[in-house]
């Protein structure tokens, strides 16, 4: 008999919970109070979210400080990219020194992996925080040498700056 | 009453114009501003519940360079809308196709020619208006069978089977808690139950009609098949519904009509169960003599507006019912309840209690 009592208040209990819209008001002051809370949406083009110094982004090629190109075309970049997005041609220069005559990134092969930054000896290729950019004719996805050198200039600060911040990880 | 501020010239006027032009004039007056509000509620639902889940909303389009908080977003959407084409299946009843949008929409600004907005602002005053307005807001299930049907796409027809099913169910149980607004007012004219209720807050007939006016505020919010009763749309299972098929504008009318329903269920429940037009301190000793006692079209915008956003807060909160919940909501709770409620209401009339007080 005590069993059924129990039963018969849970049920009785229900009914009256049921009918008094408790949880379906209880939902509503939830939100409710969400209506009025701060609200976290980042406004896209004039503000923008931190971004780590690991981030991979666009592709640059870097050069030593008297000029000279890092790139000693040792193909561990190539070997290394799992979209097989990279390929090189290697020739001798007059000064006898082994350089690329040809280096160029797919960049719809590319799956920004960073792989090919962490393979290069002289660091050499790098990903910069570069991520807003579109093609606008077929043909310029491929990023040939003179392009990635021409990024690595005009961004060597903030890659140096990048990568001296994540050197003591490394 | 605003008519005080009308200068004399213009009035004069109004009474020279002919009487149908007086009427299109009216009809003007009323929907203009309808289908400005239809197109904000648009965006307030968008607001609403992007606040509602920590975003912001549209905010972006303006008018001539100015942000203005997205206000100009219902605009552009209408505009994009219009401009897009208006497909037309294959294997569709290219008649009935068209028809749908229409049906739906018709009833939805139909039911806007009884509707009172102040003491004696209504285009009709008819003493069988609460049994137009059930009728109206009964016949907008047709657009959404139609449509369903005649766009000849299973999705579409799952969903016109699903919207037809559930408004049979509420339509029942609505029109039970219209029986006992009828019982309370002793009217059929949609002033006259606004006037049964005045006295202040205290006399409206939502608090001895109260399960009632629960019954039919979700019954409403089912019948404009809404969240959480919008399995006719449901997005997860049947994509869009009924109006899968639609593009362009004929979808955009659909969108209209179901946003016209809402405010017109909105409307209805403040003019029926909390006095419409009528200052809720009417009778208090505070506000005598400013402008709080006073009667006023804005009490009767304010009320509605506070249903509108009930309605946006519902599908900012509630998941989808399953579609055997809905039947058993509908069936085996409303319909009781409200039997059970009127015969609460007999027993008060002959006991002359409440509203019945003489």
């Amino acid at each position: 008999m005590g069993a059924m009592g129990g039963l018969m208040m849970k049920a009785i209990a229900h009914f009256i919970k049921s009918f008094t819209l408790w949880e379906l008001l209880k939902g509503l002051s939830l939100t409710g109070k969400y209506f009025f809370s701060r609200k976290i949406t980042v406004q896209y083009p004039e503000e923008k979210t931190p971004m780590s110094p690991r981030f991979r982004g666009l592709h640059a090629q870097r050069r030593y400080a008297n000029g000279e190109e890092r790139c000693i075309a040792c193909k561990l970049c190539e070997a290394v990219c799992p979209a097989l997005a990279i390929t090189i041609d290697v020739a001798e220069r007059e000064d006898g020194s082994r350089r690329t005559t040809r280096y160029d990134i797919d960049l719809f092969k590319c799956i920004y992996c960073g792989f090919c930054e962490e393979a290069c000896p002289v660091d050499a290729i790098v990903e910069t925080h570069i991520f807003e950019y579109h093609f606008e004719e077929k043909g310029e996805q491929i990023m040939t040498k003179d392009k990635l050198l021409e990024i690595g200039d005009k961004y060597e600060t903030e890659i140096a700056a990048n990568k001296a911040a994540d050197a003591k990880y490394r | 009453m605003m008519i005080e501020f009308i200068p004399e010239s213009l009035i004069t006027f109004w009474n020279w114009l002919p009487v149908y032009i007086q009427i299109v004039a009216k009809i003007v007056l009323i929907l203009v501003p309808l289908m400005l509000s239809v197109a904000y509620v648009t965006y307030a639902e968008r607001k609403v519940i992007g606040a509602m889940q920590v975003r912001i909303g549209p905010n972006r389009v303006g008018f001539f360079g100015f942000r203005l908080w997205g206000l100009g977003q219902p605009i552009a959407d209408a505009l994009k809308l219009m401009m897009k084409e208006v497909i037309l299946p294959t294997k569709a009843n290219k008649f009935l196709f068209l028809t749908a949008p229409v049906l739906s929409i018709a009833p939805a600004l139909a039911a806007w020619a009884v509707i009172p907005f102040d003491r004696g602002m209504a285009l009709t005053e008819i003493n069988a208006g609460l049994l137009y307005v059930l009728a109206l807001t009964s016949i907008g299930v047709y657009g959404v069978i139609i449509a369903g049907w005649a766009s000849n796409s299973k999705y579409a027809i799952l969903s016109a089977l699903r919207a037809g099913a559930q408004i049979v169910a509420y339509e029942i149980a609505m029109g039970f808690a219209l029986v006992g607004v009828l019982m309370a007012s002793g009217s059929l004219n949609l002033s006259d139950i606004v006037e049964a209720q005045a006295g202040g807050m205290g006399n409206w007939f939502v608090w001895p009609l109260l399960p009632l006016f629960f019954v039919y505020f979700i019954s409403g919010v089912a019948e404009t098949n809404r969240a959480p009763f919008d399995v006719a749309e449901g997005e997860s299972e049947i994509v869009a519904g009924f109006h899968v098929e639609y593009s362009g504008m004929a979808f955009a009318i659909f969108f209209l009509a179901e946003y016209a329903n809402i405010i017109l269920i909105s409307a209805l429940t403040s003019l029926m169960f909390l006095g419409g037009w009528l200052s809720p301190f009417e009778s208090m000793a505070f506000a005598q003599g400013s402008f709080l006692a006073e009667t006023s079209m804005l009490w009767f915008f304010g009320k509605t507006a506070f249903f509108i956003f009930c309605f946006l807060w519902f599908r900012a909160t509630f998941p989808r019912y399953r579609y055997d919940q809905i039947m058993r909501l509908g069936w085996k709770v409303f319909i009781p309840v409200t039997i059970v409620w009127i015969f609460v209401e007999a027993v008060m009339s002959v006991m002359q209690w409440g509203p019945w007080a003489v």
